[in-house]
């Protein structure tokens, strides 16, 4: 997997803000990713502790909040949470499904000391 | 000491994202039509751009390819180089996907004023491609009869996001065991209606129906 290129990115973002927000040091950084924008945490946080060093986000903690995904049946408007990777109406059988929503991958704040 | 928490909700690929958007206006510009061409190791990839380009060479569409590999190796770019089109080798540096700043770099290196079409060969992977926006128009993937009838099930993602899918090698269909109504069945309910054409590079069946469609998203110059 990515999980280098997406640490990177997560640093640049915070540290981006953190010195707009003239930011002694980050403690704290809130992550949240939908069910289909699969990382591995573990790794992430192995990568962070190492690029992390020497920048104003040295030993923050990440945290991951998991959101569910969610879809909509094309042929009765059922809406649903996913509990498989692949899982037909509840309602009707139907497999003429959408993705509603489920793909975030974002950083939602950081927490700074001045 | 003063605590405080700054609001951001910021997606973590925005600046991949970003780029990706300015790749393809870069190519809107140059009035040319761009593909993301995924699939595993081994599907086809560059035998169906191959294929392509050969059914294509009377119809003065110019054909820039983007060679996607983590290994230092000229061995795709070659050939399309031989076929008598521009190539442009990436090589990742071992990185299990392209990103829209290595293709920006790349479409430095292609004449692009002089194009039609874009193909990009992504990395062989079902995965990391996936999430990376690069800039094209269409994302399309290669599945082939060998690779067995369960990889939708198996890498629901990459099926998500696609404008078309093709299913390459269908020659092999009375040697292996590929149950085509499971196979489908399993992309239907990943992505509803998805155009979908069953080719053989090998045999040429079916290209003409890809190239249907493709003819119809190439802009005239």
């Amino acid at each position: 997997m990515h999980e280098l290129s997406v640490t990177e990115s997560v640093l640049e973002i915070a540290c981006k803000h953190a010195e707009k927000a003239r930011a002694k040091k980050v403690t704290d950084i809130h992550l949240v990713i939908g069910r289909l924008s699969s990382i591995v945490d573990d790794s992430v946080q192995f990568y962070w502790n190492v690029i992390s060093k020497d920048t104003i986000c040295e030993d923050a903690n990440l945290h991951f909040k998991r959101e569910p995904a969610k879809l909509i049946c094309l042929d009765c408007q059922t809406e649903y949470i996913l509990e498989d990777e692949l899982m037909p109406c509840p309602n009707c059988s139907s497999s003429r499904v959408r993705v509603l929503s489920g793909d975030e991958f974002n950083l939602e704040s950081i927490e700074i000391e001045r | 000491m003063i605590e405080k928490r700054i609001k951001i909700v910021e997606n973590i690929l925005n600046a991949n994202d970003q780029l990706a958007l300015k790749n393809n206006k870069r190519i809107e510009d140059a009035n040319a039509y761009s593909i993301n061409l995924m699939a595993s190791p081994g599907a086809g990839k560059t035998s169906f751009i191959l294929a392509t380009i050969n059914a294509l060479l009377d119809e003065n569409v110019q054909i820039g390819v983007i060679e996607g590999d983590t290994a230092p190796v000229t061995i795709d770019s070659d050939k399309i180089s031989a076929a008598g089109m521009p190539a442009v080798q990436v090589n990742t540096g071992g990185q299990c996907h392209l990103d829209a700043v290595m293709i920006e770099n790349a479409l430095d290196q292609l004449p692009l004023g002089t194009l039609n079409l874009v193909i990009v060969e992504n990395v062989g992977n079902l995965i990391c491609p996936a999430a990376f926006k690069i800039g094209t128009h269409s994302n399309v993937l290669i599945s082939s009869i060998p690779e067995g009838d369960d990889k939708p099930y198996k890498y629901p993602n990459i099926y998500r996001g696609l404008d078309v899918l093709i299913i390459n090698k269908i020659d092999l269909l009375p040697y292996l065991d590929f149950d085509m109504d499971y196979f489908r069945k399993g992309v239907e309910m990943l992505n509803p209606g998805l155009k979908t054409f069953a080719v053989s590079c090998k045999t040429n069946a079916g290209i003409e129906d890809w190239l249907s469609w493709l003819r119809m998203k190439i802009p005239q110059k």
